[in-house]
């Protein structure tokens, strides 16, 4: 297995991402969760190669398991695969699928794909936390507005917020891509459940740093990261 | 006498004093027995409503954060509704759980299609890495459950309140020789046991107890087989394990009954034992679908 590479720049991510796609050139603005994963990874997050084994480590859930691509560019910028994974994407025997899996990638905590999981995983990852007493874990999930359509992640909203797990993040990338819409915002959807909800920009860096960087109030947190709309 | 229910509950709410990783996720079922177990240890009882969905995902989620979860609810609400998240949240992200279903194939068969599932254990079949009890009386339920505790895998425990009138004393996954005869073999699973003694009483066959089905001992049928006639009597769906026999006996002509519940939907109330007659699963039923098979 090749030495992992040392953390590489925002701007890096466009190529990365062209190793994949086979691109010659990719903007990081044309997929919509690269931004979001990139502040988690490079500003929020309490976790690196070194510690995947850590019982203190921050968990990352990609619940939204289409298109990793941005995924698996940031893992790879930040040091957890080897660049040259990128390149064999979708290959046989290759460690990167067209969805994640948890038992072949470094850094992947929960493997995923089918939509409407990776929360409701994460709420027993919550529970698991709380049960050990560790307090300090956080476990962040990134889901997608037309994810919200399944029903599995109401009944993680409902019961994260009843039982006041304060560990889990939730991030809904919207690019209104639900069929039915949301109406009213999905903020509102969590709310209603006793979540902390708030509304920020996908694509600004600060103002996602500072949604996810608040302190814990007894509460699930939601931030709903809106970004263009789904061309 | 006490049910597999109830000694499922005691077991389990001892074992929580004892092993600081086990943790019960409830989908409201069977909530009430816990609540003393819940009021002792209240961050490891988790009901999380009727949300049969979320209740394997969160299992889950504890056995990625390092804790043994017994998931606990009625046949078709653990194992059929949320058969993608056992498929994808247990078996895909390769961690286990211990499953464990009341209701068995018609327990309550006034209650209708809703509240049977003889086809569970099929569908466990069609994953990987599960191990299969199938008890036949409420000591080996708690014998099978401290088996089970202590692992990381994959294991369903199927109660039922059909029982045999004594337990036995049970080498996990190993089939026991109960009697053994030249013209065959008979392999009871777990409550089926006492209806195939009194149906082969005067017969000159062999009869393998199963109260574990997956993984198949192979071993001791092969080991004990007079003549290659098996007659494989199931609780459950017809033929479920009629592939593990014949995987056995690859290398050896033989025939094969496979008797359990049938696919056809009864649409039928009454009881259990109604139920088992229709399905040609009772004594009468067994012996002459028996005698029938080996006199042809």
């Amino acid at each position: 297995m090749p030495t992992p590479t040392p953390s590489l720049p925002y701007e890096e991510l466009g190529r990365l991402l062209s190793r994949m796609t086979g691109a010659e050139k990719h903007a990081p603005s044309a997929t919509s969760t690269l931004d979001v994963l990139w502040v988690l990874y490079d500003q929020i997050l309490r976790v690196s190669p070194t510690c995947l084994d850590d019982p203190e480590r921050d968990r990352f859930v990609l619940s939204k398991g289409h298109g990793p691509m941005a995924y698996y560019a940031v893992l790879a910028a930040k040091g957890f695969l080897p660049l040259q994974e990128l390149a064999r994407f979708g290959a046989y025997d290759a460690l990167l699928g067209h969805h994640p899996d948890r038992v072949l990638v470094p850094g992947v905590e929960v493997g995923s794909g089918s939509l409407g999981h990776g929360l409701p995983i994460a709420v027993g990852m919550a529970l698991g936390l709380r049960i050990q007493e560790r307090f300090r874990p956080r476990v962040a999930v990134l889901l997608g507005d037309a994810e919200m359509d399944e029903g599995s992640n109401h009944e993680a909203i409902a019961v994260a917020g009843r039982m006041g797990l304060d560990a889990l993040t939730a991030i809904v990338i919207d690019n209104q891509s639900a069929s039915h819409g949301w109406p009213g915002g999905l903020a509102g959807r969590f709310a209603s459940e006793g979540w902390h909800a708030e509304t920020v920009s996908g694509r600004d860096h600060a103002a996602l740093a500072r949604a996810l960087s608040l302190p814990r109030r007894g509460r699930p947190q939601a931030v709903i990261a809106t970004v263009e709309p789904k061309g | 006498m006490e049910t597999m229910r109830e000694r499922f509950v005691s077991t389990t709410q001892s074992l929580l004093g004892s092993d600081p990783r086990l943790a019960v996720v409830l989908a409201d079922i069977s909530a009430d027995a816990f609540e003393p177990a819940r009021r002792q240890y209240p961050r490891r009882v988790i009901n999380v409503g009727i949300r049969e969905q979320l209740m394997i995902s969160v299992a889950a989620g504890l056995a990625l954060e390092g804790l043994r979860p017994v998931v606990h609810s009625y046949t078709p609400f653990l194992i059929e509704r949320p058969y993608e998240q056992i498929k994808l949240d247990l078996c895909h992200q390769d961690v286990g759980a211990v499953l464990v279903s009341i209701g068995a194939s018609y327990d309550w068969a006034a209650g209708g299609r809703t509240h049977q599932a003889p086809g569970d254990v099929a569908l466990l079949d069609a994953l990987p890495g599960w191990t299969v009890h199938v008890p036949g009386h409420p000591e080996e339920v708690e014998t099978l459950l401290r088996a089970a505790l202590p692992g990381r895998d994959r294991v369903y425990l199927r109660l039922s309140l059909q029982t045999n009138a004594a337990p036995h004393s049970l080498v996990p996954g190993r089939f026991e020789v109960v009697r053994r005869g030249r013209r065959g073999t008979v392999l009871a699973v777990g409550p089926m046991l006492d209806g195939v003694l009194s149906a082969v009483a005067g017969q000159d066959l062999t009869v393998l107890y199963a109260a574990t089905v997956r993984p198949f001992d192979a071993k001791t049928l092969l080991a004990t087989l007079s003549e290659p006639s098996i007659i494989l009597v199931e609780p459950f769906l017809e033929g479920t394990s009629a592939h593990a026999v014949t995987s056995a006996l690859t290398h050896l002509p033989h025939r094969l009954l496979s008797v359990g519940v049938g696919r056809a939907e009864l649409r039928r109330y009454g009881t259990a034992q109604e139920h088992e007659a229709a399905h040609g699963l009772d004594a009468r039923g067994l012996r002459e679908r028996i005698t029938s098979f080996l006199n042809a």
